[in-house]
């Protein structure tokens, strides 16, 4: 009876709204009314709140004016007997619920800021389970998984299961199927977090399994992501409530699981979860709602049985899910990548500086190689006893029809993240530095090294249908066959490394497009180019080469370079001409070498904002793992927000952390050295790079010369520094005019 | 005041109260009537026949050869069709020249309801009334761009909101020029979805002005001046469309600025709302420029304190007919029953005062109220009796609350001279009112996601299986509601979600079809579901008679809303009129038609004496239009063939068989709209 519900909801709603009205009235009684308030390091304020009424909220103050918009949605309580229609009231006293709960987030954050620890993983050994709300960092990382398609989707699991081991069923079916579960809200004060702990599961964003927060409030935290993704990624607007909401309906495939009694403040909750488009799914016998609507298939559906529970979700929310079937005893998928073997857990090893690791992918005759063939040539795990190390060599060849020596690397770089989608499997590093750990579990399930060649036999074929005819991969587990691959690998790494880094833009006729993200910010068009790797830092020239053969009506696309217009700045009429059709008109035109001149558009996914800094007559790059202030007055989130729609915005640019030390790099300003300053955690991870490359322009230790935030987060606080050092970019000419 | 005692001759025979009417009170009342030998319309109908050759149609008697009566012989026409009037017309022109000289009756009478709200509108926009207020500047923002009027004006480059009245005044000035203006089109007409609005450019029927097209009527069905059933009904077409894209969807946009968009409410219907110790005030008729004065005028602390000092414990206001609907679907002002309970409303004894406006009044009012104490009051110019114990005070929107509180003073002065014999039958049913097509939008998902798609995905997953408007009056000469309730019931039975106006609404009201418990009595299982989701009656109650041009704005916003085709036509939707009797209810019946719904009118049509002009609109409107004209007086029959016509476009839109649950990965969910 969606009458019920009704009742319930609005109930609740008249009951959270109070609730916060107060919280907040005893807030401005305690603290000053211009106190701070909101989520850490995001450039969106009160997301929810932001995203649907553009009310920026970064004040106590500030929360006056959502808790009365929440408190004008309340409507009236319905009556038993020949009430008015509801449906409409229902879903606006759940909106008043979601905008309430987020302000009493925000206040807690501000009466407790250490009950969140705002990280991807939470510190259990520190009993600070809760993460909170995703910070912008987070978002960029995650987010973009939403809107591209490779997180199907996300589950809001709201209280507990009846106990730990139906909760594990549950939560790691979730994660087969690839999805986010997001936990919020306790039942009898249990909460689904604990009870995955207690199953021994790894929780926190790198397993998939997020503990936003013990109480219902913390749910908000979900829509809060949600609505951000679709700012950031899909260009929605903010205020633009009908847009932001039906983006979430036929994108976000999110739904809503509730675990044990539901009350009036979860009934809230779900109404306005509804709003989104995201229905509920419950284990107790509540009212259901059926017909179709707001959300594509049902409202409310109740009574699910546990061992269902997913499987109805998903119908429910409509979401396909193309789970792989692969042939190993393990569980595998996107959501144990980020799974780790600690210490405790470790059963064994191979690589890790304990024996050598190495990779390689190479092609192969069709007629020399048989298909689903895996050997290991060795001891296997079996073999093993708990605590040893084996050194391990994987050997996979690759034969098709279609397929070039230049895809060698691109598949290599795969065994990364396809081992790690194995559960209880942990994969480090690349190359001749990998890195495998294997669980205790996984041992108990069965695991064995074959198991390895199974799934990139498997997904090769299943994701690179196109170039691959044949796979076969050898794992040799005896010292003397590692050392000799080893020793084969790395002849090939150097060659193709020379191949690569020689490479220039005056080499090559075709440039490449990419619009993987394009749907998302509408006029940006990316443009790769052998000395421009692509923003996002995923996809460099040759990345977008293979990709276009591998799939020629995919996203990334040849452009004729064409005539050089400007060979300083770098402009092209080929890619002038694809970039004015790609982006319907909105973009011109624009440079691959200047940051000053027609800089190339910025999507939300860039990996690094350079800045100019006028008054050092340089300019500076924040990288979006760095969240403090800038010189140029804009934390990285800020500057991804005012620059990520897809606009060319002079004197900024985005760019990948690579192509800070490629040969063109803002070459038309006068390139690398004009970089006065960058985070430190940037300038760490790529100072030999930096070193050799200000070598190469005649500046020796020149990443010493780069100011960073132990220096100063304003121009005037560098200035003198880089005076001192005599950093080149003062004696240059002026960047401005 | 005296009793005016004149001795009433008994009829020869009697209405059986049980054969007059399927609702109690009536029933009760009627009975009371015949014992105080009151003669009411009931009995009238019993005594004297309809004339057979009028209710063919073919009776011409607009010159004084005729009247020429040209019957259709009993076995129907054999060979070649050889009746004709003295000056050659055939029974076709005759029967359309009939019909469309009803339209332009309709029309005339809707539109000039229109013009009257428009001109106070334009007076109260410039302030140059008291009374009367720009109540919903929303509205009025929401349709100023259908009068081409700007909501926003820049000042120095900057763009800023344009001044409410100023819109209104500019607003004004549109209106009242498209009942006159020389040239162009119909501003209105842009509302309708494009193909439609194309399939009237290419049929020629854009209406230039709304006077226009009733004065063409007129000329046109003169003696010897278009003889060719075709292109008379094209301008009736054109007069049709100039009612209900004209005079009435502007009558309802600026009611509804001034008086306020209706949203819902609780209310009662029926006789049984009128109360024995409160001074009774009926006000029926149509035009709420009145009706809405009136009740501020009842709501008044002094006038109910009048009311105390003469003895009454408050003032009971209630309505009757359209009027009842306007001030139902605004202030939860209870109907006291429809066209057909005029009579009986001051049969009660209880009525101390009925005030009437325009349409649909009997002249018998004044013979009834001089049985009883009742003060019977017109209030129109254009609308007196001539009975010497009726009492013209007429209204004036400059005096407005002046006359308001004269009239209600009346009333509440004539308490006292009830006589004993009161009788108010106890019987009245809760009812939810005040559809719109913005509440339904809000209603459809709340401030976020209202939208008519709602509705739509459930008529596309089969829960719905179509939508039917009911609308019209009541007819004498048929079972009081009977029709109206045993075809909505039929209809919501099968899954049709109905939408009501006029005294069609006032029934579904009485007979407690417009409470959201009916659903789960009344209803198939999917709109049973769908109703209690929601929270509706499956019978929304739109409003009064002009107020069917929401109904054809919802089917609009369907149409927009997507998944079921692009023009009304491709809608599973359909009309009907099941008692209808007035010259308006042809009018509806015809934009209805040309606006592309099946429509069936209950009782007879003038027009089974000229069997082509029939078909002319029972078969060829629908490949002009997309809709056509029906009749059937069988109330089940008559709502089985809107069912099959619903299904007939369900079958069209490939949506007459169970929709699969569609999983989608992200390449089809790419593929969906964000908007």
């Amino acid at each position: 009876m969606s009458r019920l519900i009704a009742f319930a909801a609005i109930q609740g709603g008249y009951k959270v709204v109070s609730q916060v009205e107060g919280e907040l009235e005893t807030a401005l009684q305690t603290y000053d009314a211009s106190t701070p308030i909101g989520f850490p390091n995001t450039a969106y304020y009160l997301p929810v709140i932001y995203s649907l009424t553009g009310m920026k909220c970064e004040t106590l103050e500030d929360l006056k004016k959502p808790m009365a918009f929440a408190r004008g949605l309340l409507p009236p309580h319905i009556k038993g007997a020949n009430h008015l229609p509801y449906l409409g009231p229902l879903l606006d006293a759940g909106m008043a619920g979601i905008f309430a709960y987020e302000v009493k987030e925000a206040l807690r954050i501000l009466r407790e800021p250490d009950f969140y620890i705002f990280q991807e993983d939470p510190d259990i050994a520190a009993g600070k389970i809760w993460v909170g709300p995703a910070d912008d960092t987070i978002l960029r990382k995650r987010g973009v998984e939403f809107v591209d398609g490779s997180a199907p989707g996300f589950a809001a699991i709201v209280g507990a299961a009846p106990n730990a081991e139906i909760a594990k069923m549950i939560v790691e079916d979730y994660q087969k199927k690839s999805l986010y579960i997001f936990c919020a809200a306790n039942h009898n004060g249990k909460t689904i977090i604990e009870q995955c702990l207690e199953a021994g599961m790894q929780i926190g964003w790198n397993t998939r399994i997020v503990p936003f927060g013990p109480d219902i409030s913390s749910a908000v935290f979900a829509l809060g992501f949600a609505n951000r993704a679709a700012m950031a990624f899909g260009g929605v607007q903010p205020g633009d409530y009908r847009k932001m909401l039906m983006y979430n309906k036929n994108r976000i495939f999110a739904f809503v699981n509730a675990l044990g009694d539901v009350g009036t403040e979860w009934a809230v909750a779900a109404a306005g979860c509804v709003n989104w488009g995201f229905p509920t799914i419950a284990d107790t016998d509540i009212p259901e709602i059926l017909p179709t609507g707001i959300c594509t298939y049902e409202h409310i559906v109740a009574n699910v049985p546990h061992d269902e529970i997913c499987q109805k979700s998903v119908e429910v929310r409509g979401l396909k899910i193309n789970i792989t079937e692969i042939d190993i005893d393990l569980a595998f998928g996107p959501a144990f990548e980020g799974e780790r073997v600690r210490g405790g857990d470790l059963y064994g090893q191979m690589g890790g500086n304990k024996t050598q690791c190495t990779e390689l992918v190479k092609m192969a005759e069709m007629n020399e190689i048989e298909d689903g063939k895996v050997e290991v040539i060795g001891p296997d795990i079996g073999d093993m006893k708990e605590g040893d190390v084996l050194p391990l060599g994987i050997m996979v060849k690759i034969a098709g029809r279609e397929f070039q020596t230049d895809f060698e690397p691109i598949m290599e770089r795969q065994i990364h993240h396809l081992v790690n989608y194995i559960q209880g499997i942990m994969h480090i590093g690349q190359r001749d530095i990998s890195w495998v750990r294997v669980s205790k579990a996984a041992v108990e399930k069965g695991f064995t090294l074959k198991d390895i060649g199974v799934v990139l036999h498997a997904k090769f074929h299943q994701d690179f249908q196109k170039i691959v005819d044949k796979v076969q991969v050898t794992l040799y587990t005896k010292k003397e066959d590692v050392d000799k691959l080893t020793a084969q690998a790395r002849e090939e790494y150097k060659t193709r490394d020379s191949r690569v880094d020689n490479m220039t833009d005056e080499d090559v006729e075709t440039f490449y497009s990419c619009s993987l993200c394009q749907s998302f910010a509408p006029s940006h068009v990316c443009a790769v180019s052998p000395e421009r790797t692509g923003l996002c830092g995923a996809y460099n020239w040759m990345d977008c080469k293979a990709a276009f053969e591998i799939n020629p009506t995919g996203p990334n696309q040849p452009i004729n370079k064409g005539k050089v217009l400007d060979p300083v700045l770098g402009r092209f009429e080929g890619v002038d001409d694809f970039i004015k059709i790609a982006s319907k008109g909105a973009v011109e035109t624009y440079n691959f070498y200047s940051l000053v001149n027609a800089p190339m558009t910025t999507c939300g996914c860039c990996e690094c904002i350079a800045a100019l800094l006028p008054s050092c007559n340089g300019i500076m790059t924040v990288g979006r793992d760095y969240t403090g202030e800038t010189p140029s007055g804009m934390k990285f989130t800020t500057l991804a927000g005012v620059m990520g729609g897809g606009a060319s915005s002079p004197g900024f640019v985005g760019h990948s952390k690579f192509n800070i030390t490629q040969k063109k790099f803002i070459l038309g300003d006068g390139g690398l050295l004009r970089m006065v300053w960058m985070p430190k955690v940037v300038k760490d991870e790529i100072r030999e790079r930096l070193n050799i490359r200000g070598a190469e322009m005649g500046v020796e230790n020149f990443a010493d010369l780069i100011a960073d935030e132990t220096v100063g987060t304003t121009e005037e606080e560098i200035l003198p520094w880089l005076e001192e050092k005599g950093h080149p970019a003062l004696k240059m000419a002026s960047l401005i005019g | 005041m005296t009793e005016v005692k004149t001795k009433v001759q008994k009829p020869v025979k009697l209405a059986n109260p049980m054969d007059a009417s399927i609702e109690p009170a009536t029933q009760e009342l009627i009975a009371r009537a015949q014992q105080l030998g009151v003669e009411t319309v009931f009995d009238r109908a019993v005594t004297m026949k309809p004339c057979a050759i009028g209710m063919q149609g073919i009776c011409c008697k607009n010159c004084s050869m005729g009247p020429c009566r040209l019957p259709l012989p009993k076995d129907g026409i054999q060979g070649e069709d050889t009746r004709k009037g003295l000056c050659g017309a055939t029974a076709n022109t005759i029967c359309a020249r009939n019909f469309v000289r009803m339209i332009a009756g309709g029309a005339a009478a809707h539109s000039d309801h229109g013009r009257n709200v428009a001109i106070t509108f334009l007076a109260a926009a410039k302030n140059q009334v008291d009374d009367y207020k720009i109540k919903d500047p929303q509205k009025l923002l929401q349709i100023a761009p259908y009068y081409g009027v700007e909501i926003t004006v820049e000042e120095d480059g900057v763009v800023k909101d344009r001044d409410i009245q100023e819109i209104a005044v500019a607003v004004g000035e549109v209106a009242v020029r498209e009942w006159g203006k020389p040239t162009g089109n119909l501003a209105m007409i842009k509302r309708a979805p494009q193909p439609l609005q194309d399939k009237w450019e290419a049929q020629g029927v854009i209406p230039r002005n709304i006077d226009r097209e009733i004065v063409e009527i007129m000329h046109r069905t003169h003696m010897g001046v278009d003889q060719d059933f075709k292109n008379l009904m094209k301008q009736g077409t054109r007069a049709a469309i100039a009612d209900g894209w004209g005079g009435s969807m502007i009558g309802t946009d600026l009611q509804d600025v001034m008086f306020g968009t209706p949203t819902p409410l609780q209310a009662e219907a029926n006789l049984g709302v009128m109360k024995e110790d409160h001074v009774n005030l009926i006000v029926h008729g149509h035009e709420p420029l009145l009706s809405e004065m009136i009740v501020a005028a009842c709501q008044s602390h002094e006038l109910i304190d009048y009311a105390k000092q003469k003895g009454a414990k408050g003032i009971m206001l209630s309505g009757i007919c359209c009027t009842a609907n306007e001030i139902l679907q605004r202030h939860g002002i209870p109907p006291a029953g429809n066209f057909l309970q005029q009579e009986l409303a001051i049969v009660t004894g209880a009525c101390d005062a009925m005030v009437v406006d325009v349409q649909c009044i009997f002249q018998n009012l004044a013979n009834v109220a001089k049985c009883f104490h009742t003060k019977l009051i017109t209030t129109h110019p254009i609308a007196k009796m001539e009975q010497d114990n009726v009492l013209h005070i007429e209204f004036d929107e400059h005096h407005a609350m002046e006359d308001a509180i004269r009239i209600v003073k009346i009333a509440i002065d004539n308490f006292e001279n009830r006589s004993a014999e009161v009788m108010i039958p106890r019987h009245k049913t809760s009812q939810i009112a005040g559809f719109g097509v913005e509440s339904i939008k809000y209603h459809l998902g709340g401030s976020f996601r209202g939208d008519y798609f709602t509705l739509n995905d459930n008529i596309i997953n089969g829960r719905i299986r179509g939508l039917a408007g009911v609308v019209g009056c009541n007819n004498a000469r048929t079972k009081h509601n009977e029709e109206h309730i045993v075809i909505m019931k039929e209809l919501i039975k099968n899954d049709v979600l109905v939408l009501t106006t006029g005294c069609s609404a006032i029934a579904a009201g009485i007979h407690g079809l417009c409470t959201p418990e009916s659903a789960a009595v009344h209803c198939g299982p999917g709109l049973a579901e769908v109703c209690e989701t929601v929270g509706i009656p499956p019978v929304l109650h739109l409003g009064s008679c002009v107020d069917n041009s929401r109904i054809l704005l919802a089917a609009t916003e369907v149409v927009k809303a997507g998944g079921l085709g692009n023009d009304i036509c491709d809608i599973p939707v359909a009309g009907s009129a099941p008692e209808w009797m007035s010259e308006k209810a042809i009018s509806i019946g015809h934009y209805f038609v040309v606006s592309g719904v099946y429509t069936v009118f209950g009782y007879s049509l003038p027009v089974d004496g000229a069997p082509v002009f029939k078909d002319h609109l029972f078969k060829d409107m629908e490949k002009m239009y997309g809709g056509m004209w029906d009749c059937e007086p069988d109330p089940v029959k008559h709502a089985h063939k809107m069912i099959a016509h619903i299904d007939k476009k369900r079958k069209e839109l490939g949506i007459d068989k169970a929709r699969d649950r569609v999983l989608m990965d992200m390449a089809d969910r790419q593929a969906l709209g964000i908007e």
